[in-house]
C-alpha cells in the first residue's frame, strides 16, 4: 500500500508540473497594457509555489514508500532552530510576493485614468449591460431613475428634452474601445451586485448597485472580446454578457459615428 | 447493542470521578447539578434522542453529518451531470422537482437551488460539524480526562437546533420557487429584495437565513460548551502544554466559532429584517428589479453584508480545518511511532491561525468595489497566514521523517490530508495577490482552491478520524481492506476532480454558471465532462465507507481497548485513574518494555510530572 500511494503521489505531481508545463490549458492570450503584470506575477507565484509543492509531495512520498526500517524511530521532539528558519524563509518568500504584486495593483487602481481617457458608463442588470458614450459635448446628460425603462430603449433613464447635455449621449450593447488609448470605465448596477470580466483584459471588478465604481485600461490588440458577469446575479447568470469590440482609433469614431446615427 | 455496551462502558469510568466534584461551593455545586448529565437510567428516548450524554450527541452528529454529505454529494452528481451534459434528461429529477426540471431537464434557477444547498450543507452541516461537534463531543472529554461536557444539556439543545436548522433548509425544496439561489453567500441586494429578484428568492431564501440562524446559535453554544470544558474540566496534571494536538484544535476552533458565528447571526438578522421589515441595512436606495421601481429603502450598502460574512467566514474555513489538522498531527505521531515534530510550534501555528483568520476576511472583496489601499493591507495579512499553516506541513513531515510508518486505513487518510492540503493550499499564494486575483477571482481557479484545501483536506481528516476513532466510539474495529480501497479511489478521485479545475480557472472558466453557453468556454466542455465522469466515479467510492461503517458497527472485529498503541487518554483502561503524567506523544520512548507510554502512566519514581499533577489537584480543590 505504502508503494502504491507514494506512486500515486509521485504520478499526480509528475502529471500536475507537465500540465502546467505544456500549457495544455492556459490563459487567454493578454490585450491589455496592465496584463503582462498579471501574467509575470502569476509565473513569479507560480515557480515559487511549484518548488514548495514538488519538493513537500515528493518528500511526503519518499517518507511513505522507502523500505520501512526495523526497531524504534528516533525519539525526536523537534528541531526549533530549523523550525524558525523555515517560518523565517517561507514567511519572508511569501510576503515577498504579496510586496511584489504592489506594482501592479498600483497601476490597476492607485492611478486614476489619464486624462486623455474615453469615459463610459455602463450600467448592468439582470442580465445584461449596457454602455453610454457621453457623445461631442464630453458631459453625461443627467439620469432619471423614473425615466428607466427598458421596453423604450431608455435604459440610462435620459431625458433629452429637458437636459441638452443627454442630447448627444450615446447608448449602445456592445462596448467598442479604441485599440491603445486609455479607457474608463464607469461601473453602475440598477438592481444587483453584477460584475465586469474580460479574462483578455486581466480586469474584472464587481459593479455594485449604490455606487460608482471606476476602472481603467488600455487595450493593445484590436478584435472581439466578451465581457462576462462573474458575481451570482440571479437565474440569467451564467447567459449575461456583452459584446466587447477593439478597434483603431480610426474605425473606432466611424463606428461610434454609426452608433450615434441610430439613436 | 454495541452503543449501548460502549455507552455503558464509559459512564461507568465516569461516574467514579463524578463524586469529589459534587463537594464544590454552593455555586459550583447547583451549576453542577443542574448541568450534570443524568446517569440514571433512563427510557429510550431520553437515553438516545434527546440525550444529555455527550457521547451520544456526539454520534448524532456525526450521523447529521453523514446524512448532510450524502445528500449534498448527491446534488453535486445532479450538477456536474447538468454541466457536463446541459441537454441531457436526467431520469427521475422531475418527480424530485416538476418546475425545477420539467421533463428531467434542469432549469438554471434550480442548478443556482442546487449549488446554494449543497455549499451550505457541506460548509455548515458537514464540515463544521462532523469534525468539531461530531469527534470533538466524543473524544474531547476523554482526551482531557474529563467526565463529561460542561453543559449537557445546552449540549442536548445545541444538537437539536442544528437538526431544526438542518430541516428548515431541506424544507425550502418543498415551497414554491424552491431553495434559494443566492449561494452559500447570500449576497444581497439580490438576497434582500424577496421574489422579484428571482425564483428562491421568496420563501426560500427566508428559510435559508432561518436556518443559517438557527444554526448559529446552535454553533455559538456548542463552542461555549467546548471552551469551559477545555479550561474547567482537564485531569489533573493535563495541563494545557500536555493536551494533545486534537484537543487543542477543538479548542480554538470553538472560540473561532464564539465569535466568527456571533457576527453571521447578527448579519443574518439584519438581513431579514431588510428582507420583512422595511430596514436597509444592505440595499441602496434607487434600485429598479426587473423593470419595477424599489421604494422605501435608502442608504444600504450590499458591501456591509460582503465584511460581516467575510468576517464570519473566512474563521469559518479555518473552523472546518483546523480539527483536521489535529487529526492529522495526532495520527501521524500515533503511527510513525515518533513524537509530533516540534509540538509546542504546532500548538502556536493553531493557536496563530485562528487569531490571524479574524484578518484576513478581505481578500474575499478584492474586486468587491471595497478600498484597494485597504485590499492590499489585506493581502499581505493574508500570506502571513500562510506561514503557520506551512510551519504546520514542515512539522508533519518532520513527524514522518525517520518514522516507523504503520499504514492503516486511518494513517493513509492523514497522509492524504497532507498531499491535499499542500495541494489546494499553494493556490492560496496566488489568490492571496491582488492583481493575479482579479484575473482568477470568481473563476473555477477558487473552486479547486477551496475544494481542496477545506473541502476535501477536511474530508480527508474525517475519514481518518473514522477509522482511527470508530473502535472507540462503537466498540469495533472498520474493515481495513475495503478501508484501503476506499481510500485509494477518494484520493486519485480528489486529485482527479479538483486538480483540473486550476485550469479551467486559468482559461477564464466563470464559477455558479449554470451552463456554459459562451463561446471561449465550449473547448474547455471536454474537460469538463471529465471532470464530472471522476467526481461520479469520487461519489461512488463513498458507498464502500458508507458500507465499511454500517457493516462494522454489527459485524466488525471487536476491538480491543487501545487497538493502535496510541498514548492518549482517550484509550486509556476506562475507570482507571485519569491523572496525566506526561505530554501526548511519547512515541519511541527509550527505556521502555512498549515503543509507547500513556498520559496516565505514572512514573516510577516520584517525578516532577506526578507533583505537578499532585499540584493542579490541590488547585483545583482550592479553586471550587
Amino acid at each position: 500500500m505504502g508503494k502504491l500511494l507514494a506512486f500515486t503521489m509521485v504520478a499526480a505531481t509528475v502529471a500536475t508540473v507537465v500540465l502546467f508545463w505544456r500549457r495544455v490549458w492556459w490563459f487567454p492570450p493578454n490585450i491589455s497594457t496592465v496584463g503582462a503584470g498579471v501574467d509575470g506575477d502569476f509565473r513569479l507565484t507560480l515557480w515559487v509555489t511549484g518548488i514548495l509543492f514538488v519538493a513537500a509531495q515528493l518528500i511526503l512520498a519518499y517518507c511513505i514508500g522507502r523500505r520501512p526500517k526495523a526497531g524504534r524511530a528516533r525519539y525526536l521532539t523537534g528541531n526549533l532552530r530549523m523550525e524558525v528558519a523555515w517560518a523565517v524563509v517561507a514567511g519572508a518568500t511569501f510576503i515577498g510576493l504579496a510586496l511584489h504584486s504592489y506594482r501592479t495593483w498600483a497601476r490597476m487602481y492607485f492611478i486614476g485614468a489619464p486624462p486623455n481617457a474615453v469615459k463610459i458608463q455602463v450600467e448592468a442588470e439582470q442580465f445584461a449591460y449596457w454602455f453610454r458614450y457621453p457623445g461631442p459635448d464630453g458631459v453625461f446628460g443627467p439620469m432619471h431613475l423614473r425615466l428607466i425603462n427598458d421596453a423604450t430603449g431608455n435604459y440610462f433613464g435620459l431625458d433629452p428634452a429637458r437636459d441638452p447635455t443627454s442630447r448627444d449621449d450615446i447608448v449602445t450593447a456592445t462596448l467598442g474601445i479604441p485599440v491603445d488609448r486609455p479607457v474608463e470605465l464607469l461601473l453602475m448596477s440598477r438592481d444587483v451586485i453584477h460584475s465586469f470580466y474580460v479574462p483578455e483584459l486581466r480586469i474584472q471588478q464587481d459593479i455594485v448597485p449604490g455606487m460608482v465604481i471606476p476602472i481603467h485600461f488600455t487595450a493593445t490588440r484590436t478584435g472581439n472580446y466578451e465581457i462576462v458577469c462573474t458575481q451570482l446575479c440571479g437565474l440569467g447568470h451564467y447567459a449575461m454578457r456583452a459584446p466587447l469590440k477593439v478597434m483603431t482609433e480610426a474605425k473606432f469614431k466611424q463606428w461610434l459615428a454609426r452608433q450615434a446615427a441610430e439613436q | 447493542m454495541a452503543a449501548r455496551q460502549v455507552t455503558a462502558r464509559w459512564t461507568g469510568g465516569n461516574r467514579t470521578r463524578l463524586a469529589p466534584q459534587s463537594v464544590r461551593s454552593s455555586d459550583v455545586a447547583k451549576a453542577s447539578s443542574e448541568s450534570v448529565a443524568p446517569q440514571v437510567a433512563r427510557g429510550f428516548w431520553r437515553k438516545y434522542v434527546f440525550s444529555t450524554d455527550h457521547q451520544i450527541i456526539g454520534r448524532q452528529y456525526y450521523f447529521l453529518a453523514l446524512f448532510a454529505a450524502l445528500v449534498a454529494m448527491f446534488l453535486s452528481w445532479l450538477m456536474r451531470v447538468h454541466l457536463a451534459w446541459p441537454r441531457l434528461a436526467i431520469p427521475g429529477l422531475s418527480a424530485l422537482s416538476a418546475s425545477g426540471a420539467p421533463a428531467g431537464l434542469m432549469t438554471p434557477e434550480y442548478y443556482l437551488s442546487l449549488l446554494t444547498v449543497h455549499g451550505t450543507l457541506m460548509i455548515f452541516f458537514v464540515l463544521t460539524t462532523a469534525p468539531q461537534a461530531g469527534f470533538g463531543n466524543c473524544l474531547l472529554p476523554a482526551q482531557l480526562g474529563a467526565e463529561r461536557m460542561a453543559f449537557p444539556r445546552l449540549n442536548m439543545l445545541s444538537f437539536w437546533l442544528t437538526f431544526t436548522s438542518l430541516g428548515v433548509l431541506l424544507a425550502s425544496f418543498l415551497v414554491r420557487g424552491g431553495p434559494a439561489i443566492s449561494g452559500w453567500t447570500a449576497y444581497p441586494p439580490l438576497s434582500a429584495l424577496g421574489s422579484i429578484t428571482g425564483p428562491g428568492e421568496g420563501l426560500g431564501q427566508s428559510l435559508w437565513i432561518i436556518s443559517i440562524a438557527l444554526f448559529c446559535v446552535a454553533s455559538l453554544l456548542g463552542a461555549l460548551n467546548f471552551i469551559t470544558t477545555t479550561l474547567d474540566l482537564r485531569a489533573p496534571g493535563m495541563t494545557l502544554m500536555r493536551m494533545p494536538l486534537t484537543a487543542w484544535a477543538w479548542f480554538v476552533t470553538a472560540i473561532l466559532m464564539l465569535l466568527s458565528f456571533a457576527v453571521l447571526l447578527a448579519a443574518c438578522v439584519l438581513l431579514m429584517l431588510d428582507r420583512v421589515a422595511g430596514t436597509s441595512f444592505f440595499v441602496p436606495s434607487g434600485l429598479i428589479v426587473s423593470g419595477q421601481m424599489i421604494h422605501g429603502h435608502a442608504g444600504g450598502s450590499p458591501l456591509l453584508w460582503e465584511h460581516l460574512f467575510w468576517f464570519f467566514g473566512h474563521p469559518e474555513v479555518y473552523i472546518a480545518i483546523l480539527p483536521a489538522m489535529g487529526v492529522t498531527s495526532h495520527l501521524l505521531s500515533c503511527f510513525a511511532r515518533k513524537p509530533v515534530f516540534g509540538y509546542r510550534a504546532m500548538v502556536w501555528a493553531t493557536i496563530a491561525i485562528g487569531f490571524l483568520g479574524f484578518l484576513v476576511w478581505g481578500h474575499h472583496m478584492f474586486v468587491s468595489g471595497m478600498n484597494p489601499y485597504s485590499a492590499f493591507a489585506f493581502a499581505v495579512l493574508t500570506v502571513i497566514i500562510a506561514v503557520p499553516s506551512a510551519v504546520k506541513t514542515f512539522n508533519w513531515l518532520g513527524t514522518l521523517w525517520g518514522g516507523r510508518l504503520r499504514l492503516t486505513t486511518a494513517m493513509l487518510f492523514a497522509l492524504g490530508f497532507v498531499s491535499i492540503f499542500v495541494s489546494g493550499g499553494l493556490s492560496g499564494i496566488f489568490l492571496a495577490e491582488p492583481p493575479v486575483d482579479v484575473q482568477l477571482h470568481a473563476t473555477y481557479f477558487v473552486v479547486a482552491h477551496f475544494h481542496l484545501v477545506m473541502g476535501m483536506a477536511a474530508m480527508f481528516g474525517i475519514f481518518s478520524g473514522t477509522y482511527f476513532w470508530f473502535p472507540k466510539m462503537f466498540g469495533r474495529m472498520m474493515n481495513e481492506t475495503l478501508g484501503k480501497i476506499h481510500f485509494i479511489l477518494t484520493f486519485v478521485g480528489a486529485y482527479c476532480v479538483f486538480m483540473p479545475m486550476y485550469f479551467l480557472g486559468m482559461a477564464g472558466n466563470v464559477r455558479r454558471y449554470a451552463q456554459f453557453v459562451d463561446p471561449y468556454l465550449q473547448p474547455l466542455m471536454p474537460l469538463q465532462r471529465f471532470i464530472t465522469v471522476a467526481a461520479l466515479g469520487l461519489g461512488a467510492a463513498q458507498f464502500l465507507f458508507i458500507f465499511n461503517l454500517f457493516w462494522s458497527l454489527f459485524g466488525g472485529k471487536k476491538a480491543g481497548e487501545n487497538p493502535w498503541q496510541a498514548t492518549t487518554l482517550e484509550w486509556a483502561t476506562p475507570g482507571a485513574a485519569r491523572a496525566v503524567y506526561r505530554g501526548p506523544y511519547e512515541y519511541a520512548v527509550a527505556g521502555q518494555e512498549q515503543d509507547f507510554v500513556m498520559q496516565n502512566a505514572p512514573d516510577a519514581g516520584p517525578s516532577r510530572a506526578r507533583k505537578e499533577a499532585a499540584d493542579d489537584n490541590a488547585d483545583q480543590i482550592s479553586n471550587a
